[in-house]
């Protein structure tokens, strides 16, 4: 447990002192979203429509702007031996990294949401599904995306490859996470929605960080 | 008691190395020895467990390796080529980092103490990134003066150090020997040690 706390901590103050990396990522979701109001123009029914989506294809591609770091500076600078060989298990300081990636990456564009929920005219009570469904929804990408950034971890070009590997994965968060906003908006109830995407989630907390684990032995090999 | 029975390596095609054998008793050191691409690297990864051998199995105090690998590397200290230094944090938040993660959490007087006998009093707080390479692996052997893992396993711990520090490391290590601590490394230099140890070449 003090292993997992120290990579929680450490994470989050590498984080702190390159904060240039986690405002990127940042302003990448507030400037993709404010693009599409500004492109499409003023007309709050349409806006309304396409929010849930543009909301939630932003937050994937701005989660997905820092997972190619994720483990490799740790493979570059001998840490990831290091904690392989820990008396505590991978996977549990593998969950240690997902969470303070969620925690810098994640988070943050759930309190930004709403704010910039505001442009596309989301009642207030859509706003609040929205942070919901990201609540529930940003860890699963940070879940999937640790696999995805373990098994391309030293390939050549492995950026590109990321994405091609992880954002397909995204899909069913994609769809219930947007699908729980729409399904709000048209007063059909965003519980069903949710509660899928909270299973993904159960899921994701299980068997990724093994998932990751397993694909990290094989690139120390 | 570290015992390794028939290892074999494999990279790619290539058999680097195989059938070594070797045993090293409490309180002794094992230098591995061989030209560039001898497969020494590939020897102490094995051992430490980061890689798999294509043949052979290790035992340690009589039992296999294998079987209780969070145990045997709860007794292990491995340090590799790369130093396992965090550039952008200071050498004590490194060490004391490394040292909750290998699961011994060090209080910050005891780190500051490591770190100053090892020759970097005043600089505990400056970004890893502003230190030289020597000072880098400096850090990382500071990790040695607080651990308490029986067996040490060190890649080339001699490199980039000066003379003074190549003299306080071999102190340090005859300190651990004198322990009943067992040590393997790899390293170009005759290296001299108290108490008793030996030679393995590989490659011919």
């Amino acid at each position: 447990m003090n292993a997992f706390v120290a990579i929680v901590r450490r994470d989050l103050l590498l984080a702190a002192r390159r904060k240039s990396e986690v405002l990127t990522a940042l302003f990448f979701f507030m400037i993709v979203v404010s693009l599409f109001p500004l492109g499409i123009g003023p007309e709050t029914a349409m806006l309304r429509r396409i929010a849930p989506g543009v909301l939630w294809v932003a937050a994937l591609l701005a989660a997905m702007l820092s997972l190619n770091r994720l483990f490799a500076t740790d493979h570059q600078d001998g840490t990831l031996e290091q904690m392989a060989l820990s008396p505590t298990p991978l996977a549990v300081l593998v969950s240690g990294k997902v969470l303070a990636h969620w925690l810098t990456s994640g988070l943050p564009l759930v309190l930004l949401a709403p704010v910039l929920g505001l442009q596309f005219d989301l009642s207030a009570r859509a706003l609040g599904v929205l942070m919901i469904s990201l609540l529930l929804g940003t860890p699963i990408l940070s879940l999937i995306g640790a696999i995805g950034a373990a098994l391309t971890l030293g390939v050549r070009g492995g950026g590109v490859l990321l994405s091609l590997l992880v954002l397909p994965l995204y899909i069913p968060a994609l769809i219930f996470g947007a699908g729980a906003v729409e399904a709000d908006v048209a007063g059909l109830g965003a519980g069903g929605h949710l509660s899928l995407l909270g299973a993904l989630l159960a899921l994701g907390v299980f068997f990724a960080p093994w998932a990751a684990t397993a694909a990290l032995r094989i690139a120390l090999d | 008691m570290l015992q390794a029975h028939g290892l074999a390596c494999d990279r790619g095609d290539r058999r680097l190395f195989s059938g070594v054998d070797f045993a090293v008793p409490a309180g002794e050191w094992l230098q591995v020895e061989g030209p560039n691409g001898a497969g020494k690297t590939s020897l102490l990864r094995i051992v430490a467990g980061l890689a798999a051998a294509a043949e052979g199995h290790l035992e340690w105090e009589g039992q296999a390796v294998a079987e209780a690998r969070d145990a045997f590397n709860a007794r292990l200290l491995y340090l590799g080529h790369a130093p396992a230094i965090k550039d952008d944090l200071s050498a004590l938040e490194n060490l004391q980092i490394a040292a909750a993660v290998a699961g011994r959490p060090l209080d910050e007087s005891t780190a500051l103490a490591a770190l100053r006998r090892i020759g970097l009093g005043g600089r505990e707080d400056l970004p890893s990134r502003v230190l030289s390479q020597g000072q880098k692996r400096r850090v990382a052997l500071a990790r040695l003066l607080c651990s308490q893992a029986r067996l040490w396993i060190l890649d080339e711990p001699f490199v980039a150090l000066d003379v003074a520090a190549v003299d306080q490391l071999c102190t340090i290590l005859d300190e651990h020997l004198a322990r009943g601590g067992l040590l393997l490394f790899t390293s170009h230099q005759a290296v001299h040690l108290a108490g008793s140890g030996g030679s393995l070449r590989l490659g011919r």
